[in-house]
């Protein structure tokens, strides 16, 4: 093949102010496998959205076997060969595992124009079988495994005959198993000609499957080559653009004794026999695969969940927390993972953000204090080291990172001596990551306790003094610092068996 | 192979139902049942109400509800809903009436073509309101309604169209009969009929479905939410607009207020009948069945000799139990991240280690 199949020149893209994309240029080509290397918010899908329609770039080409072409819509992308899988497919729960493969294309009776089931249903299981996948196309889509969902939406790409298939962050929700059975399609689909682009941003996987990759970084491409010409350390350097230790700073705080317990917390579900300590002025990762209870086992503890059994007890006194009301009034704070859902009012100034939760403390007969309002903002908001214009400022004014900020520092308001925070820096650039980092560190040092839970494998492992790792909705490993390995929460997070070396008791 | 989890098991009274089409369809079968039951109580009761002379006006009643709640059908699946159909269907049979007044020779036939014409005009006005300038379907159709009720009084000046002053040829549909049973049902066959064609055979259909399970979904495979909008509230009005013409040749009357407040039992039908209000969700058999179980309830409560005062109150609290019954049985089992001990591979058991 002389032609790539797919390469992209100068492709540039703004949101309002925001540069996503600057410049970027690379080549797919058949028969290979591209790792699109980022850290979030590094403009991966952006750059995903172009290549399939869903944006339109501001300057730059694309083109397809060496033609140039533009996309006004997915179906140009489609039509052009390009298609993608999503890191969560975005399908039809209530059609069926055929109708998902072929919808808006359905295969038709020549003469009526009726949607031809029976075709439809054959060409379905061709599909399947080709990438070894033993489906029935009538199911509905709501009863299978998120794995299987990627598997149906690659079935689509095929169906579409691609030759540019992305995979976007496909193994984020996967099992080992499943992992496997997904690299054995990818190299099949390798063979058959089929340019691949492949983002991810675990090393393993990318050293695993990949045959030359492109690092972006603030949405510029920093670093390509082949795969076989660079190491671990040469990436993240590319990735990040500065050392680990910058990024998870580690406050060296002084760790007392057991503030919080939960013992054999247990949900229907959600969760089952969940018991750990946490002490003081300590930093408690929680790892674990999407799904893997770690949210609802929070909520349950901060009273926003019923669970069916077990027992919490704080400073040794046991305690019941029935309502977010009576945890904040036992020293709880939580931060929920969805900052835009659940914690901050977007329509709000940021100074009436960090009032919402002590609203009763800073009134007198049910009037609010305008005064001791601001002195709050601008004690909490100087602390969270926001920035802003002043607290008037609307919360939607403020960027991802700053928006988080506001929503800690809410909680801090509470003065809790307890704080949950899920997936704190979920979708924020490096730059705010690691001033979030930094609160984390200063609020630990102040002999706060700190529950962290993440994703990101990373953070837990630079940020946490201890981890729990949950598999299924069960703690599958409980790891001190010194014994924290990417291998073994990984194989913990997976539910396998951990080396006796991992397997340690205090 | 990968290992599929969260398969749902399947209900256990479907098991029972010995059909197949039942079994894949337990809550039609289970609504289907309902229905018989309640017809056989109410006919040992009030042995009238299965007799011929009703029997008719049952068909009649149903034969009206269900062209309007399958109109209503395609609106629901694609996330929207049409409130305006009761105006549409007084509007259309107002205009009809006035036309058969001024033109009494007029076809019989010609009424119908002009009903379906008239109510597509209608309803495509929601459409195109809804497709392009992106206002809320519940918000539009509740503007077109209240707008298309104050046309009848503009047209009418608030007054009747009664029998003798429609042609015989306008009110010749209203009484035929094919088969021995009312053209109207023969119809409102044909209307289901139709309609289930369109949404299992088309794409078209298969769009209707798309867009309203997953509308982002359907955007990123290329289907147009335009198209599928202005076709649903086409339809919609369609249906409305046929409905308008059957109703007013039965009944022999034009009236401002006619089909005023059946918005409830039109949609009401769909949610009983399973239709999700979410969208994406729902099938021809029930949203017909649905109309049948208002139908059933509606007609029989004079046999049953239940104040007439109290009729309106008690038909509105069975259907608000019979949907609350069916959200509740549409609740989502909730996700399994949990998985049970007995379906654990060997070896996921590790015991926390670290318990300090």
């Amino acid at each position: 093949m002389d032609q790539p199949t797919v390469s992209i020149k100068g492709i540039s893209k703004r949101f309002g102010g925001v540069r996503a994309l600057t410049d970027v240029s690379f080549e797919a080509a058949a028969g290979e496998v591209l790792g699109l290397i980022g850290e979030n918010g590094a403009g991966k899908s952006t750059l995903v959205k172009i290549l399939t329609g869903i944006h339109v770039p501001d300057s730059g080409t694309i083109s397809c076997a060496g033609q140039a072409c533009e996309f006004s819509g997915p179906q140009d992308a489609a039509a052009a060969g390009i298609s993608a899988i999503q890191q969560e497919p975005t399908m039809f729960d209530e059609l069926s595992v055929a109708e998902n493969i072929f919808v808006g294309a359905q295969p038709r009776t020549p003469n009526l124009k009726r949607v031809d089931w029976r075709q439809m249903r054959l060409e379905a299981s061709r599909l399947l079988a080709e990438i070894g996948v033993d489906l029935d196309p009538d199911l509905p889509l709501r009863n299978l495994s998120v794995a299987e969902r990627h598997l149906v939406s690659l079935a689509r790409a095929l169906s579409t005959d691609a030759r540019l298939i992305i995979f976007d962050e496909p193994t984020a929700a996967l099992s080992q198993s499943e992992i496997q059975h997904l690299y054995g399609i990818i190299e099949r689909l390798r063979e058959q000609g089929k340019a691949i682009i492949f983002i991810s941003h675990k090393f393993d996987e990318i050293f695993r499957i990949c045959d030359r990759f492109v690092v972006l970084r603030d949405g510029s491409k920093v670093g390509s080559g082949r795969i076989s010409d660079t190491d671990q350390a040469g990436l993240i350097r590319m990735m990040v653009g500065r050392e680990l230790t910058e990024i998870y700073p580690k406050a060296e705080a002084e760790i007392g004794g057991t503030i919080l317990s939960v013992t054999g917390f247990s949900h229907p579900t959600e969760f089952d026999d969940i018991s750990f300590d946490l002490r003081r002025g300590e930093v408690l990762g929680f790892y674990g695969l999407v799904g893997a209870g770690r949210t609802e086992l929070m909520e349950a503890i901060f009273g926003l969940k019923t669970r069916s059994a077990g027992e919490l007890s704080i400073d040794g006194r046991p305690i019941s927390i029935r309502s977010p009301r009576q945890a904040m009034a036992a020293g709880l704070a939580y931060v929920p993972e969805d900052r835009q859902r659940h914690g901050g009012i977007l329509g709000f100034s940021i100074g009436a953000n960090l009032s919402l939760p002590i609203l009763d403390r800073l009134s007198r007969w049910g009037l609010l204090s305008a005064r001791r309002e601001e002195a709050l903002a601008n004690e909490y908001g100087r602390k969270i080291e926001v920035k802003a214009a002043n607290w008037a400022q609307k919360l939607e004014e403020l960027s991802g990172g700053n928006q988080q900020k506001v929503v800690l520092g809410k909680w801090l308001a509470t003065q809790p001596r307890i704080v949950i925070l899920d997936e704190p820096t979920k979708g924020i650039d490096v730059g705010t990551k690691s001033s979030v980092h930094r609160l984390i560190g200063d609020l630990v040092r102040q002999g706060l306790s700190v529950i962290m839970v993440s994703s990101e494998l990373e953070e837990v492992l630079g940020m946490a003094d201890r981890m729990v790792v949950m598999s299924r909705g069960k703690i599958s490993a409980i790891l001190d610092r010194g014994d924290f390995s990417q291998d073994a929460v990984m194989a913990a997070a997976a539910g396998l068996k951990p080396n006796a070396g991992n397997r340690r008791a205090s | 192979m990968m290992e599929i989890l969260a398969r749902t098991p399947r209900a256990p009274l479907a098991r029972l139902v010995p059909l197949r089409i039942f079994r894949d369809n337990s809550r039609e079968a289970i609504l289907f049942g309902l229905i018989c039951l309640m017809a056989v109580a109410i006919n040992w009761r009030a042995p009238e109400y299965l007799a011929p002379k009703n029997f008719d006006n049952l068909l009649y009643n149903l034969s009206f509800l269900a062209i309007l709640a399958l109109g209503q059908l395609p609106v629901l699946l694609s996330r929207g809903i049409d409130l305006s159909q009761a105006s549409v269907l007084a509007l259309t049979g107002m205009l009809l009436a006035l036309l058969s007044q001024g033109s009494p020779d007029l076809p019989a036939f010609a009424h119908v073509a002009l009903a379906l014409a008239l109510g597509a005009l209608l309803g495509a006005t929601n459409g195109l309101f809804i497709a392009f300038l992106r206002i809320p379907p519940i918000i539009m159709t509740l503007g077109t309604m209240t707008v298309y009720r104050g046309l009848i009084y503009l047209l009418s000046g608030g007054a009747w169209v009664s029998s003798f002053e429609m042609s015989d040829a306008f009110k010749s549909i209203g009484a035929m009969r094919i088969a021995g049973l009312p053209l109207t049902f023969a119809i409102m066959i044909v209307a289901t009929a139709g309609i289930w064609y369109l949404l299992s055979a088309t794409r078209s259909g298969r769009n209707v479905y798309a867009v309203g399970g997953n509308p982002v979904a359907a955007r990123l495979v290329g289907i147009s939410e335009r198209k599928v909008e202005l076709l649903v509230y086409a339809l919609s009005g369609m249906a409305a607009g046929l409905c308008g013409y059957l109703w007013t040749a039965h009944f022999a009357i034009a009236y401002t207020q006619a089909a005023e407040g059946r918005e409830f039992a039109i949609v009401a039908s769909c949610v009983i009948g399973g239709v999700s209000i979410a969208g994406g969700k729902g099938t021809v058999p029930g949203a017909f069945l649905g109309a049948l179980f208002i139908t059933v309830i509606d007609t029989s409560l004079p046999f049953l000799r239940i104040s007439p005062f109290m009729q309106m109150a008690i038909i509105g609290a069975v259907i608000l139990i019979a949907v609350a019954a069916n959200a509740q049985a549409e609740r989502q089992p909730g996700r399994q991240i949990l998985r049970r001990s007995d379906e654990q591979n060997s070896g996921t058991e590790i015991s926390p280690g670290d318990r300090s």
